[in-house]
Order: C-alpha cells, then structure tokens, then sequence
C-alpha cells in the first residue's frame, strides 16, 4: 500500500504550496498587524493570537516572489517553529490534499535561488504540481 | 528523558540545596536532628540512584552515608575534616547529577579517592582529632536528651523549628528577657527544653507551653502537604490566558456598559470580579521567596571564608519576601557577586577584626522586605567600609572623573564610584572576586530590570548596599506613545517628565549644536532624539506642537520627541519571537485594551543607537554633583502658571498632587461652590484669578479647564488656573512683600519676576474650615 501524507495547502501567486498538516497550528483570516519598524522587511508585522504575539512574515516576499497587489488582504497560516508559532501570510488557503509518496519528486536543479532552498520538492496532482515547502527553513530569515 | 528519572533530578537538587545549609549550620551547632536530616536525604538519594541502576552516585552517596550514620548514632563527632569530606561528597553528587541531566550518563569519573577518603574518616582515621569544644558539648547534650525523653515525651518530640521561646514571645505569653534568661540557663547545663525551664520560672502555665508546641508541630506539616509542584511553563500559560481574559473582560464590561439589561449588567459585574481575582491569584503562583536564592550563600560564604582565612556568619531576614520568578532568575547572578565581594573585600581577618575592637567572626547580613510595591534587599557586612580615598585615586588615575568633579564629590558618590566601569576589579583582582564580573555590571544588570543599586558605607563599620527592585517584571506600568501613526510603550521607570512645546515655539526653543537637535530644559542641554528617525519611519516635518518625553537612561537624561503623548496604563509584557529579539529599541510586545499589539520601547538600546549615553558620561556625573551641591542652597522647584495676561505665578511642587484637565462641562455646583467628581470624591475648585483678581480671564473660549490638584490628609482642593507653562527648578530668592496671604513672595525665576502662591492660604481665604474638617467617610 501506498504511503498517504495529509498537507495543507495555500496559494501564492498562483502556485500551489503545501505544508504538512502536523506542522499547522491553525489558518486563520486576514489579522490587523502592527509594523515592527528596523525589522527585517520580510516581517510583516505582529498579530495578537488569542493572547499571543505572533510575527508574521510575507512568504511572498520570503521566496522572493513578485508584491501581493495591495488591496488584497493575506491570510494567515500559522505554524509551530521550535517552541514559538510563527505566521506565514500567504494569498488564499486551499483545501487539506492526501498525495502519495510515489508521486513526489524532489526539485529541479534549475530551481534557483532561495526557491531550491525552501521547497523541498513537488507532488505530481492531476492537473497541477504541489509545490512542499520546508517552514523550518522558510521561518528562519537571515540576518 | 525518562520522567522517572526527571523527577529524580528535580527531587535531587532540591535535596542538595538543602544540605548545603544544613551542613553549615551542623558545623556551627551539631544537633542531632541537622543529622538526621542531612542523613534522610543522602539514604533517599542512595536508594533511589540504586533502584535507577546508577552506581557511580550509588557508591558516592553509600560511602557518605556510612559515615553519616555513625556520626548520627554519635559514634564520631562532627569536625572540620569530616565536614570538608561530607561536602565534597555533596559536589561529587551535583556534578553526577549534572552530567545525568546533559546527556543522561553518569559519566566517565572516578569517585575512589573520594570514598576512600570518606571510609578513612568513617574509621576514625582522621589527622586532626576533633576540636574541643565540640567534643566537650556533644555528651552534655546526648546526656540531656536522654533525661528529658522521660518526664514528658511531647516536649521531646517537638522539633525545633520555629523555636519554642520565639512562638511563646509571639503569642505576647513570655517576655523576651526571660527566654534569653532560660536559654542561658540551659547554655550553662540545664539539661531542661526552654518550655520546662519557663514554666519552673513561673514565666508561663504549661498549658500555654502545649498550646505552643503543637502549633510548632503544624506549621511543620502544614508546608509538606498543602504544597504541590507545578511546571513552570504551565504557570507562564496560565498567565498569558489569564492576560487574554483580562482583555475580553474589558471588552465585555465595555459592551455591557451601553446595554440596558440588568441582568447581564449584573453577570458582567460578576465576571469583572472574578477575573480580577484570578488575575491576582496567577500572579502570585509566580511568586518565589527570595530564600531561593540566598539559601547557597551559607555555603558559598563558608567556602570563600575559608580560603581568604576570614571568619563569617550570614544572617537572613525577611527570606519569605516574594519575588516575580522571572526576578529572581535575574538578581541570582548579581547577588552572589555582592555576598563575594562582601566576604573578600569587605570583612577584614580576624585579627585585624579584633585588633579593632570588633568580634573576630564578621557578620553578614542579608534582609529583604516590601516597601511601596518594591522589594528592597540589603546586603550588608560590618566589615571595614569601602575605603573612599582608595576609590577616588583609583578613578582619578583611571580618568573617570576629573580632580575638580572629585574635590566637589560627597563621601557618598564617592563610595558610588565603585558602580563606574573601569574602575570595580582593576585595583583588587584575587582569585575570588574579580572575575570579570564587575560592581558596573551587577549595577547593570540590576538596571535591566528595572531596579536601582546604591552603597554606603561608613569606615571602619561596614557597607550596605541597598538594591530596589520592581515586583514583577510581568506586569509594569508604561507611558503610551504615539510615532508615525503607531502606538509605542515606554516603562515609566525610565520616565522623568513630559514637556510640550507649541509649534510657533518649536523653532526657538529647539537650537542645534553641530546638527544635534538639543533643548534647554531649566539650564542644561537635554539632547533630543527623534523616535520616527530611530525607527527609520516617515518624517512629518510640519506639526502642531513637540512633544518631548524625557528619559533617563544609564544615567543620562534625554528628551524623546515623539508625534503624541497618550495616557500611562499597566501592560503586560510579552517577549519578541526570535526574529525581532535582535533589535535592540525593543524590549518586548504588549496587547491594548483594543486587542491591538504595541512594541515596547527599551529606553537604554534607544540612547545607544542614538548615541546619547556614551557620548555625555562625564557631564551625567557632572550633573549629579551640581545637583548635590545645590540641594543645600535656596533651590525649589516651582511650577509656572500664566494668569490673566501676562503674570506669572509659580506654585510649590511640593504643595502639588496632581495635574489634571476637566472638560468645562464637568464642573458642577454645590452650595455656592464650583466642584467636579474626581477619583470617586467630590473636589472643590477654587478659581485661582478670582482669588488673585486677575484681568483678562476669558472662560468662554476654552472647552477644559486646567486644574492644579492640592492634598492634604485625604483631601483634595483643585487649584483652576488658566495656564501651566512649565517646571522649574532653580535657586531662588524669596522676597515677602506685601500680597496678603494669597502669596508667599516673589522671586525672580528664569529671569523673570514671578509671584510664589501660598496654596494654602488660597483655600482657606475661600473657606477657611475644610482643610480642617475631617474627611467624611
């Protein structure tokens, strides 16, 4: 039998992303953020979680992807990174797809720059690619 | 890890810090109950390390156990040797324990020569034979347990902790004197307890006397059952919950205000009230008695005693004083320094001791107690002093300070110049102190939190250095600030004061040197900072008015100047994730009652980036000592009113409470006077031009009234003037003339005639009898 993995996924400027489901603590709507000015730019800002301060980062800008058009307003995916939960802000939420093992391919080596950093590979769906990225990796920016 | 043997560790190292103390105390005074303890808590530890299979620790504590058996079964007799022994078992014990901790092992060690040395001793093999005065005590002892057991088996079973005399004093049943008197009797071979010698004295019935000891036996058992140990993260969760509870009450208790239901008034009533009992309650689970701390100082005052040849005893009071945990994890470090550097520096040798007429054995004595929502510790010795000409040399052969500041310098910032950096270690490196870890850095240290250090000292007595502290660092109060559209947090104990200067002023008022913006607060320069260039945010060039909050930061003053100033309110403070830590204007986040996040400001990485505190070290200094010299002149500090067109009137800050501003629509009428409701009172207003017959004064056009909020014995009068301009604080020359008894005199202050306002003449002109009057309850 074939091995079944869960992962939720989202969309980025019309790619498809995916994290395993173990590793999201929860996806919630478009939060009000306060800025951290001197902040590295890929923090958007600070969101109170039910009590908690919460750093949320623009996966956009973290894979270097083009700005989201400013009036569209993110949504937030929020994952475990070592002991702390970290936001990842990201386009649209999709749906939670079961894919199997057989079906995954790790990146191409044309990847270039810090896609082939943060995206371990891709599952081959149907009609599109399913694109797994590392949060570990994508939650810990430079300095 | 095994949580079996988590639990082991924890059970452990709790064990350990106790026989740290115990086994001081049983050098000092050799009881058999000391014994027993420190001989139940090496049998637990053996038994437990051999059911887990670890049989290094097994052998260790099973070689320290034979010799403590015999010394409970009276055997041996404690001596300096042995006691050496058992402690060096102790540590092999911890450093096992350590490495089990690290990386689940025992280790590779070999413990021979240790449990060689322990079968010697339990041999009676030692060098040294026992000192004499112990080994003459102990059988007088043994002889008066023995004698006692008999006559009356409940005072035998009694412990001895807390003391039989100190309960009977504190119920009020015996004097003082005559427990002293008792004790005495028994020190000179009274084979009788306290309780028997006070009640052959008469001092006491017997019946008071069983009354005592049980409650001696309770609060024994009492703190081992009604205790339970939680983890700590648990605690810290609870608090963030409780913190979000907080904020969702607010919003209810907001909502509920424009409903009309009774009902869920009522509930909304209820909710508030619980929760803010559970807020109290989640505090206190945080709170740890400083005991947590102190309690290896015995142990670390006896080893270092030892090695310098120096003969101390540590006295605590006040160990009960409760701290924020997260507190105490940040004065440990500072603490021991100051214990260390007491020992080493500060208690002479015996000798020098007794060539001074003091007793040879120095004493070191460590209090902590609450005092106005701060925990004070003072750690003091009756050592020799700090020597201040010694400091001063130093300083002036360092460059710290130049030889005009020294010659203006009082003893006692002198003896503060221990706190600059540079100058603590250089002079008197051993192998005790000075281990990089300086006076600057525990007064850093203790800063970050929050708190202040100060030391005095008289020579040839002792030094006593007294360190405030906040009680928690969770919750603190902090001016709200607003830069670039953001709101900003700034912990009032950085906070000074707040100046405001309307726009047309601005520009005068705010000169350049050499491109550094600078303002002349009474006299001195007060460096400004711009928090919207700090924080690289966009520059608003025009604005109404500048608003300047000056800080105080590593002892350096400066003025912030920021968009606009809201109101102070108590945050609670939450830590920045990893990837804003680095930031060092930040200190941490806090939730507003609106559930929006604010950054908190941290005001010394503020100075630094701005480069305010390195550069105006000398003129902090230079500051601090006019300020000194001028105390004992004329000097009042003064707050500036404008009234009528052009008049200036200045009023004693110490006659004033409060600042405050009411919307005109507030001000209501009671029986011929003006009041308004402040605080849940009723405050008398007493129109400050009217008294004073001023021109000009033109209400109509104003929406607020400024108000000048006087007190006396729970009273509050609000002084209505039309203006406050400023504070001053100047040394001034009060001429009285002939006012009347509106006015204390006039004085010329920043260059100007100023009238000095009696406040309290001013209400009593109004109405004489209200000062007077008691407050209604």
């Amino acid at each position: 039998m074939a091995l079944v993995k869960q992962f939720a996924t989202f969309y980025l400027d019309r790619l498809l992303f995916g994290v395993e489901v173990g590793k999201v603590q929860e996806v919630i709507r478009y939060q009000e953020m306060t800025r951290v000015p001197l902040a590295p730019s890929v923090v958007t800002g600070l969101i109170n979680l039910r009590g908690q301060i919460v750093a949320a980062l623009d996966l956009r800008r973290r894979l270097e992807l083009t700005e989201r058009a400013a009036d569209r307003l993110p949504m937030n995916v929020v994952v475990r990174a070592g002991d702390e939960a970290v936001s990842l802000l990201v386009d649209e939420i999709g749906d939670v797809l079961e894919v199997e093992d057989e079906s995954f391919e790790p990146p191409p080596e044309t990847l270039k720059g810090v896609a082939h950093e943060l995206i371990r590979g891709a599952y081959k769906l149907k009609d599109r690619l399913l694109l797994v990225l590392d949060t570990e990796k994508a939650v810990s920016i430079p300095a | 890890m095994d949580d079996l043997i988590k639990e082991f560790l924890v059970e452990s190292y709790e064990n350990l810090d106790r026989l740290d103390r115990d086994f001081v105390e049983l050098e000092k005074n050799p009881s058999t109950e000391t014994l027993g303890s420190i001989f139940r808590a090496i049998h637990t530890i053996k038994g437990t390390c051999g059911f887990l299979g670890f049989s290094k620790l097994e052998s260790v504590s099973h070689a320290g156990e034979n010799l403590l058996s015999l010394l409970r079964d009276g055997q041996l007799q404690v001596s300096p040797p042995i006691t050496d022994a058992l402690l060096a078992m102790v540590d092999a014990i911890r450093q096992i324990l350590a490495s089990l901790e690290a990386n689940g092992s025992e280790g590779e060690r070999d413990d021979s020569a240790l449990i060689e040395r322990l079968g010697r001793l339990q041999r009676g093999e030692t060098l040294l034979a026992t000192p004499q005065v112990v080994a003459a005590e102990e059988p007088k002892k043994k002889r008066a347990r023995k004698k006692r057991a008999a006559p009356s088996p409940t005072l035998a079973a009694a412990a001895a902790e807390p003391r039989i005399g100190e309960i009977l004093v504190q119920q009020g049943q015996v004097k003082p004197e005559d427990v002293d008197r008792a004790l005495d009797q028994q020190a000179q071979g009274d084979p009788h307890r306290v309780g028997e010698i006070l009640v052959q004295q008469g001092s006491v019935k017997p019946a008071e006397v069983l009354e005592a000891l049980q409650s001696q036996n309770e609060s024994k058992a009492a703190i081992s059952d009604s205790t339970v140990r939680v983890d700590v993260g648990l605690l810290d969760k609870l608090m963030n919950l409780v913190g979000e509870l907080v904020l969702s009450r607010n919003q209810i208790m907001q909502f509920a205000a424009s409903q009309e239901d009774a009902m869920f008034a009522a509930t909304s009533q209820h909710l508030n009230l619980v929760t803010g009992e559970l807020q109290e309650g989640v505090m206190k689970t945080r709170m740890q008695p400083i005991g947590n701390v102190w309690n290896k100082f015995p142990r670390v005052v006896r080893d270092l005693a030892a090695t310098c040849g120096k003969q101390v005893r540590v006295e605590m009071k006040g160990a009960e004083t409760e701290l924020d945990r997260t507190i105490i994890e940040a004065i440990k470090d500072p603490l021991t320094h100051v214990v260390r550097n007491s020992v080493d520096h500060g208690i002479e040798s015996p000798e020098a001791r007794v060539a001074a007429g003091k007793p040879a054995e120095g004493c070191l004595l460590l209090r902590a107690y609450h005092e106005g929502g701060q925990v004070n510790i003072e750690i003091s010795d009756d050592g020799g002093g700090v020597n201040s000409e010694k400091i001063r040399d130093k300083a002036l052969q360092k460059g710290l300070v130049t030889a005009e500041q020294v010659s203006r310098m009082s003893e006692r910032e002198l003896v503060n110049l221990i706190f600059a950096p540079g100058l603590s270690t250089a002079e008197r490196v051993t192998n005790v102190s000075g281990r990089g870890v300086g006076m600057d850095v525990v007064k850093t240290n203790i800063e970050k939190i929050g708190g202040t250090v100060d030391v005095q000292s008289r020579s040839g007595q002792g030094t006593t250095l007294k360190v405030k502290i906040p009680l928690t660092l969770a919750i603190i109060p902090a001016l709200m600030v607003t830069t670039g559209g953001d709101r900003y947090a700034i912990p009032q104990v950085s906070l000074l004061e707040l100046v405001r200067i309307r726009g047309r002023e601005a520009g005068e008022a705010i000169e350049m040197v050499h491109g550094a913006p600078v303002y002349r607060l009474r006299g001195n320069l007060l460096p400004l900072v711009y928090l919207n260039r700090e924080l690289h945010l966009e520059f608003k060039s025009e604005r109404a008015a500048v608003n300047i909050v000056v800080l105080q930061a590593d002892g350096q003053q400066f003025g912030l100047v920021v968009d606009s100033i809201s109101d102070s309110k108590d945050i609670v403070v939450k830590p920045l994730g990893k990837h804003l830590k680095n930031i060092a204007v930040f200190s941490g986040a806090t939730i507003l009652g609106d559930g929006k996040v604010a950054l908190i400001l941290d005001v010394i990485g503020i100075a630094q980036s701005a480069n305010v505190v390195s550069q105006t070290r000398e003129r902090a200094i230079n500051n601090t000592t006019a300020a000194f010299q001028e105390t004992g002149g004329e000097r009042q500090a003064l707050l500036i009113c404008r009234h009528g067109k052009d008049e200036r009137i200045g009023i004693p800050l110490s006659s004033v409470a409060r600042l405050e501003q009411f919307p005109l629509s507030t001000v209501e009428r009671s029986s011929a006077h003006q009041v308004v409701q402040y605080r849940g009172e009723i405050m008398p207003l007493v129109r400050l031009a009217q008294v004073l017959g001023a021109s000009g004064y033109d209400e109509e056009s104003k929406e607020t009234i400024e108000v000048v909020v006087y007190s006396e014995r729970g009273k509050s009068v609000g002084l209505v003037v039309d203006q406050i301009t400023d504070i001053v604080e100047e040394r001034m020359a009060v001429k009285s003339n002939c006012h009347g008894n509106h006015l204390l005199g006039t004085a010329v202050v920043q260059g100007k005639v100023t009238d000095i306002l009696d406040v309290r003449g001013v209400i009593e002109s109004v109405d004489q009898s209200y000062l007077a009057q008691p407050q209604a309850a």
